[in-house]
């Protein structure tokens, strides 16, 4: 089989159905019980750390 | 390795760079190619100068309790220059169309329409919107991921390293060198310079994300990340050419035909998608909700809206080669995903609309956030008018009209113009540290100015492309042509006059915004400084 009719047959195939699943498992990660609480924190992340970054943490290290 | 090393190991590349540029510039075969090695030349000589006189200097430590904002500053003044520039330049050709003896005879070659066209193109897309781009990403990741840029002074190379590939784009135009790959004009070694400063921006902020503070990676830097990685993608892709020499400009696309125009228009299409999209709206989703003073409206939204976006964007470049040599499948596929695309838009237009929930009232008092929301009309208009345009029928109307650019100047300068001019007067005072903004009036007059420009230029632009259509397709009773080429261009006249003085109000209105920013950091009240040290936490 020639290249181009491979590739084109995978590409309609197995890797279309992959890439589709993957963005149904997007949408169903975003809407996941729980994710409201993360979701809060993370838009409101940006009303934080606005002068100077956040102080290096030496206990992590 | 101590700066000692690195700087004689810089010292010897910049040596190098000198001498291959002179001798580059003495061989050359063209003028574009010497003025661009003599270019090259002034600028490594100028670097290997300024690092031996540095070398052995005390080196003063990168603070890293502070952000990097001294090249976001620059940023911001290269975008409202290069505003400036772009918008002058467009509406000289403007007028250029409609008064065809602004192309002067002692100008010939030089400053022509065809030569000032992709200059135009260039000086607004890539010089302002990408220095906009750059130095709002810069901005943005360093405030969401609580942590200084990444790179030490990488974040000026990339900055200079943008100016000094805008110059050689802007200067090779000019010249004739050219590859005629609209949006992708520049030749060889400016593509390849373009992509070692890409690379560095990636890094800076990569590297910036990978040391952030905060253990989520706020929705813009997924924008903005995306707009990074793709348009390093297709930028390499659609430049894939062998020089003809070594000394000279002229290069050959290794893609011929058909597949050379697809891959054209797939780079093309996803500028427009990557570039002047996702970038932008890694600016809304940081900007606007800081000027509102709210977070975003829906998180969720904003998760699956850049998803979509990403998905569905690649595949929409065929529709730009409706009726050409390519294949019928290709060019549907790419109507079907742009008609798709119109959900994802407008996902992402009513996210942030609906963040002024509850605050509509601040438009009738903050016009910086007037202009951010009318950047997002024009988004939801030119992403419902681009997907109609798509459809084959209405590009057989559409389609080499004046009704495209009136469509590109929607999006262009209504969605990216408007919404980095909010950025612009959102970021100046936080920069300079001011208290507030030299003058709210002059934000509302160029906010009217604009808005008025813009509804001039799409509106004549409408009537003239549809006009044109129509009459390029008409026949007599014996199936003839009933029109000349000629016959459209006298009849699109007064609509060309319209849009040259849309332009003159946009640009008028630019300069007020350079004024007033200008005032902000000369004349407007410092901001009392907090004086209180970091706790030691």
């Amino acid at each position: 089989m020639e290249t181009y009719s491979l590739l084109r047959e995978f590409a309609d195939s197995w890797m279309l159905l992959v890439l589709f699943c993957i963005f149904v498992g997007i949408w169903f990660w975003v809407i996941r019980p729980g994710s409201s609480a993360a979701h809060d924190e993370a838009k409101n992340m940006i009303f934080r750390n606005d002068d100077r970054p956040a102080p290096r943490e030496e206990a992590e290290k | 390795m101590n700066t000692g090393t690195s700087n004689y190991i810089k010292l010897v590349v910049l040596a190098l760079a000198t001498l291959f540029t002179m001798i580059a510039a003495s061989y050359a075969r063209d003028l574009a190619y010497q003025v661009h090695m003599i270019i090259f030349m002034i600028v490594a000589a100028g670097l290997f100068l300024t690092t031996l006189r540095a070398t052995d200097e005390p080196v003063k430590p990168i603070p890293t309790n502070e952000y990097f904002d001294s090249v976001v500053r620059a940023g911001v003044i290269a975008t409202a220059f290069w505003g400036v520039v772009g918008f002058l330049v467009g509406v000289v050709i403007a007028f250029q169309l409609a008064f065809p003896q602004l192309n002067f005879e002692w100008t010939q070659g030089y400053g022509n329409f065809g030569r000032l066209r992709p200059l135009h193109t260039s000086a607004v897309i890539f010089a302002f919107g990408g220095n906009a781009l750059i130095a709002s990403s810069f901005y943005i990741v360093q405030r969401t991921s609580a942590a200084r840029l990444w790179g030490g002074n990488l974040g000026w190379f990339v900055f200079w390293g943008y100016q000094l590939f805008i110059v050689l784009a802007a200067t090779g135009y000019l010249l004739g060198g050219t590859q005629s790959k609209e949006y992708a004009e520049p030749e060889w070694y400016v593509d390849i310079w373009l992509t070692i400063v890409w690379v560095a921006f990636l890094a800076c902020f990569l590297g910036t994300i990978i040391r952030r503070k905060e253990p989520h990676i706020y929705v813009a830097n997924w924008f903005l990340l995306s707009f990074i990685v793709t348009v390093a993608m297709l930028h390499i892709v659609n430049n894939i050419s062998i020089p003809v020499s070594i000394w000279g400009s002229k290069s050959v696309q290794v893609f011929s035909g058909v597949q050379d125009a697809m891959v054209q228009w797939w780079y093309g299409h996803n500028a427009v998608g990557f570039f002047l999209t996702a970038g932008f709206l890694g600016m809304m989703y940081y900007f606007v909700p800081k000027q509102a003073e709210r977070p975003v409206f829906s998180y969720k939204l904003s998760i699956i809206h850049f998803w979509a976006l990403i998905f569905l964007y690649i595949w929409a470049g065929p529709h730009h080669l409706h009726y050409t040599a390519l294949p019928d499948w290709a060019s549907t596929l790419g109507m079907v995903f742009s008609i798709i695309l119109w959900m994802p838009s407008w996902g992402g237009m009513i996210n942030g609309l609906m963040t002024l929930q509850g605050a509509w009232d601040k438009l009738r008092t903050d016009p910086v956030l007037r202009m951010m929301v009318t950047s997002l009309a024009f988004y939801g208009m030119s992403t419902f008018e681009g997907p109609m345009m798509s459809i084959r029928s209405v590009n057989s109307l559409s389609h080499y009209t004046d009704w495209t650019i009136g469509h590109v100047h929607s999006g262009a300068l209504g969605w990216n113009g408007l919404i980095t001019f909010g950025a612009l007067y959102y970021l100046v005072p936080v920069l300079w540290k001011r208290e507030r903004l030299y003058s709210l009036s002059l934000v509302s007059w160029h906010f009217w100015l604009a808005t008025i420009g813009i509804v001039l230029y799409a509106a004549s632009m409408w009537v003239t492309g549809i006009m044109e259509g129509l009459m390029w397709r008409e026949v007599d009773a014996n199936g003839f042509l009933v029109n000349s080429f000629a016959d459209t261009v006298s009849a699109k006249f007064p609509m060309y006059v319209v849009r040259g003085l849309g332009g003159v109000l946009f640009l008028a209105g630019s300069i007020i915004m350079c004024y007033n920013l200008w005032m902000t950091v000369r004349a407007a009240p410092a901001k009392a400084s907090l004086g209180t040290a970091v706790p030691a936490e």
